[in-house]
C-alpha cells in the first residue's frame, strides 16, 4: 500500500492543506515547435519553388505571362472589373435573400401534414423536380432573353431582373430540400410535445420545429451561399455587366486575358473566407451534435 | 358519478398490427391509475389516445362524460384539460425553461406574457426550479428537465395528468425528486394515469393498477391485490420477471 498508514490522518491533512495549486500554464515552447515548423516551411518552399521554376523556365512562359498575367493589363482593367464585381455582390445578396425566403415557403408547404394541403404539397414536389432538373444556365437564358422579349405590360423588362428570377426559382428548389432535411431531422417527440400542448400545426412548425431545423441546416446553407456567389456570373451571358462581362469586354478589345484573372482573383477573395466560415460552422455543428449524443 | 376518464372498448391498429384490443378502463376523479405491462404492450399508445395525439380506430374515450372528439372541446380544450409528460422530457431545446412552460398559455390560450410568466415563476418555484427560469434545457440535469416538463404540462391547470414512464430515462439518484412531485400532485387530488416500471412506486401511489398485455387489459385491481395475488398467469409471469430483476 502506498497510501499513508492512517487513512483518516491522511484525509485531515489533505483538508488542512487544501488542494495543490493549479499547474503552471504551459508556455509556447519555441524549441519544441521550431523543428517541425522549419521542416514544413522548407519543404513547402522547395516544392513550390521547383514548380515555379519548371513553369517559368518553360519556352512558352513569356507568352503565357504576357497573355494572362500582364500587370499593365490588369491595372488597366481593374477599375471596370471591380465595378462589375460590385454588381455581382449586389445581385448575389438580393437573390440570396429571395431564395432563402421563397425556399422556406416551399419547404413549409411541403411539410404540412393536414390532408387538405395535399394539392399544394404535390405542386411543390413537381416544382422542385422541374427546377432541379433543368440547368440554371438554361433557365437564365430562357428568362433573361425570353421574357423581356415578350414586352409584358406592367412587368419589368430588364434581363437582369428576369435572370435573377431564374436563379431564385432554380436555387430555391435546392434550398427547399435542404430546409426539408432539417425539418425531418427534428425529433418526432418535439412534434408530439407541441401537439400535446394544443399548438396548431402551423404554430408547431413556427415555434417548435423551424427554429431547430434552421439551426440544423446552417452549414449546408453556407455551401449554397458560396456556390451562388460564383453562379451569379452566369448572368453575364444575358448581358448583365458583372465582373466576368466587364473582363470579357476588356479581353475582346485587347486580346489579353489578364482581366479575366483579375475577375478570378476577386471571386477568390470573396469565396475563400466564406468557405472557411462554412467549414468552421460545420465543425461547430458536429461538435454540438456529438455533445448532445453524449 | 361520471368517471373523469372513461375508455370504452378502444381499439387501435398500426397498419395491420393490433396495438390496443378493446381496452375499457375508467378513472374516477382524484384517482391514480397505474398502467403496467411489458414493452410493446401498448401503454404509451393508450395514453396518447387519451389526449388525442393519435386517434383510436374504434371505441370512445370520454372526459367527464363527453367524448374527447366532441366539438365542445374546440381545437385546444382537450389539451388544456389533459396534460401529458413523456419519458424523454421533449422540452424545446431552443427555448429557455420559462419560454418552454409559457409557450402554450401564451400562444394557445391567449394569456398575456406578464401573466403567463407570473404563473410560470410560481410553477417553477413550486418544483424547486425557481433559479432556472432563464436556463436552457441542455444546462439542466435529467431530473430537472423532467420537473420542467411536468411544470409545462400543469401550466394550463389540467384536470388530468398522463405520465408516460417519466423516470425511465433518469439516473437512479434523480428518480426520487421526480417521484416526490407526483406524490405531491396525488395529495392535491390530481387525477392521473401513470405508466411506470417503478413497481414500488406504483404500489405506493396507485389507487388501482391495470396490467396490459398485447394491447388488452388482462386484469386491474388495487395494488395490494394485483401485486400480492395476481389472478392471470401472464400477470404472474410478468411480476416474477420484475421481481427477478429486482424492481419490486
Ligand atoms: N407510430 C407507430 N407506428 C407503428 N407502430 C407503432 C407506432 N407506435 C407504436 N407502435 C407499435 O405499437 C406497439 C405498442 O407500442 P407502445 O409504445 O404503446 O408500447 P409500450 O407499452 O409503451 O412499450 P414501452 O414500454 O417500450 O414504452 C409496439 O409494438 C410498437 O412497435
Ligand atoms: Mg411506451
Amino acid at each position: 500500500m502506498t497510501r499513508p498508514a492512517s487513512a483518516q490522518g491522511g484525509q485531515t491533512e489533505r483538508a488542512r492543506r487544501g488542494p495543490p495549486p493549479p499547474p503552471p500554464k504551459q508556455g509556447f515552447d519555441w524549441r519544441a515547435a521550431a523543428l517541425p515548423s522549419a521542416i514544413g516551411a522548407t519543404s513547402i518552399a522547395v516544392v513550390f519553388g521547383a514548380l515555379a521554376w519548371i513553369v517559368t523556365s518553360a519556352d512558352q512562359w513569356p507568352r503565357i505571362k504576357a497573355q494572362f498575367f500582364s500587370l499593365e493589363a490588369m491595372v488597366a482593367a481593374f477599375p471596370r472589373v471591380l465595378q462589375g464585381f460590385w454588381v455581382n455582390i449586389q445581385v448575389w445578396l438580393t437573390v440570396l435573400a429571395c431564395i432563402l425566403a421563397w425556399a422556406l415557403v416551399l419547404a413549409v408547404v411541403r411539410s404540412l401534414r393536414a390532408p387538405w394541403c395535399a394539392p399544394f404539397r404535390l405542386m411543390v414536389v413537381i416544382y422542385i423536380d422541374i427546377f432541379r432538373g433543368v440547368p440554371v444556365l438554361l433557365l437564365v437564358l430562357l428568362f433573361g432573353f425570353g421574357i423581356p422579349a415578350l414586352n409584358l405590360p406592367g412587368l419589368p423588362n430588364s434581363g437582369l431582373f428576369w435572370g435573377g428570377v431564374a436563379m431564385v426559382l432554380s436555387y430555391a428548389a435546392y434550398v427547399a430540400e435542404i430546409y426539408r432535411s432539417g425539418i425531418d431531422a427534428v425529433h418526432e417527440g418535439q412534434r408530439a410535445a407541441a401537439k400535446s400542448l394544443g399548438l396548431s400545426e402551423w404554430q408547431t412548425l413556427r415555434h417548435a420545429i423551424l427554429p431547430q431545423a434552421l439551426r440544423n441546416v446552417v452549414p449546408a446553407l453556407m455551401n449554397i451561399v458560396v456556390a451562388l456567389q460564383k453562379d451569379v456570373a452566369l448572368l453575364s451571358v444575358i448581358g448583365v455587366r458583372d465582373a466576368v462581362r466587364e473582363a470579357q469586354i476588356y479581353t475582346a478589345s485587347t486580346f489579353n486575358y489578364s482581366s479575366l484573372i483579375v475577375a478570378a482573383g476577386l471571386f477568390l477573395l470573396a469565396t475563400i473566407p466564406m468557405a472557411r466560415l462554412a467549414d468552421y460552422l460545420t465543425r461547430r455543428d458536429r461538435m454540438r451534435r456529438l455533445q448532445m449524443a453524449a | 358519478m361520471t368517471p373523469r376518464i372513461e375508455i370504452d372498448t378502444v381499439t387501435k391498429y398500426f397498419g395491420t398490427k393490433l396495438v390496443l384490443d378493446r381496452v375499457s378502463l375508467s378513472v374516477a376523479r382524484h384517482e391514480v391509475l397505474c398502467l403496467i405491462g411489458a414493452s410493446g404492450s401498448g401503454k404509451s399508445t393508450l395514453l396518447r389516445c387519451v389526449n388525442r395525439l393519435i386517434a383510436q380506430d374504434y371505441g370512445t374515450i370520454r372526459l367527464d362524460g363527453v367524448p374527447i372528439d366532441d366539438p365542445v372541446f374546440g381545437k385546444t380544450g382537450l389539451q388544456q384539460r389533459a396534460g401529458i409528460v413523456f419519458q424523454a422530457y421533449n422540452l424545446f431545446p431552443h427555448m429557455t425553461v420559462l419560454d418552454n412552460i409559457t409557450l402554450a398559455p401564451r400562444r394557445v390560450h391567449g394569456l398575456p406574457r406578464p401573466e403567463a410568466e407570473a404563473r410560470g415563476h410560481e410553477m417553477l418555484a413550486r418544483f424547486g426550479m425557481a433559479d432556472f427560469a432563464r436556463a436552457y434545457p441542455e444546462q439542466l440535469s435529467g431530473g430537472q428537465q423532467q420537473r420542467v416538463a411536468i411544470a409545462r404540462a400543469l401550466m394550463t391547470r389540467p384536470d388530468v395528468l398522463l405520465l408516460d414512464e417519466i423516470t425511465a430515462a433518469l439516473d437512479p439518484e434523480l428518480v426520487g425528486e421526480v417521484l416526490a412531485i407526483i406524490r405531491g400532485l396525488k395529495d392535491e387530488g390530481m387525477t392521473m394515469m401513470i405508466v411506470t416500471h417503478e413497481m414500488g412506486f406504483a404500489r405506493e401511489v396507485a389507487d388501482r393498477v391495470a396490467f396490459l398485455s398485447e394491447g388488452a387489459i388482462l386484469e386491474q385491481d388495487t395494488p395490494e391485490r394485483l401485486f400480492g395475488s395476481p389472478q392471470e398467469p401472464r400477470t404472474q409471469a410478468f411480476l416474477r420477471r420484475i421481481i427477478a430483476s429486482g424492481r419490486l
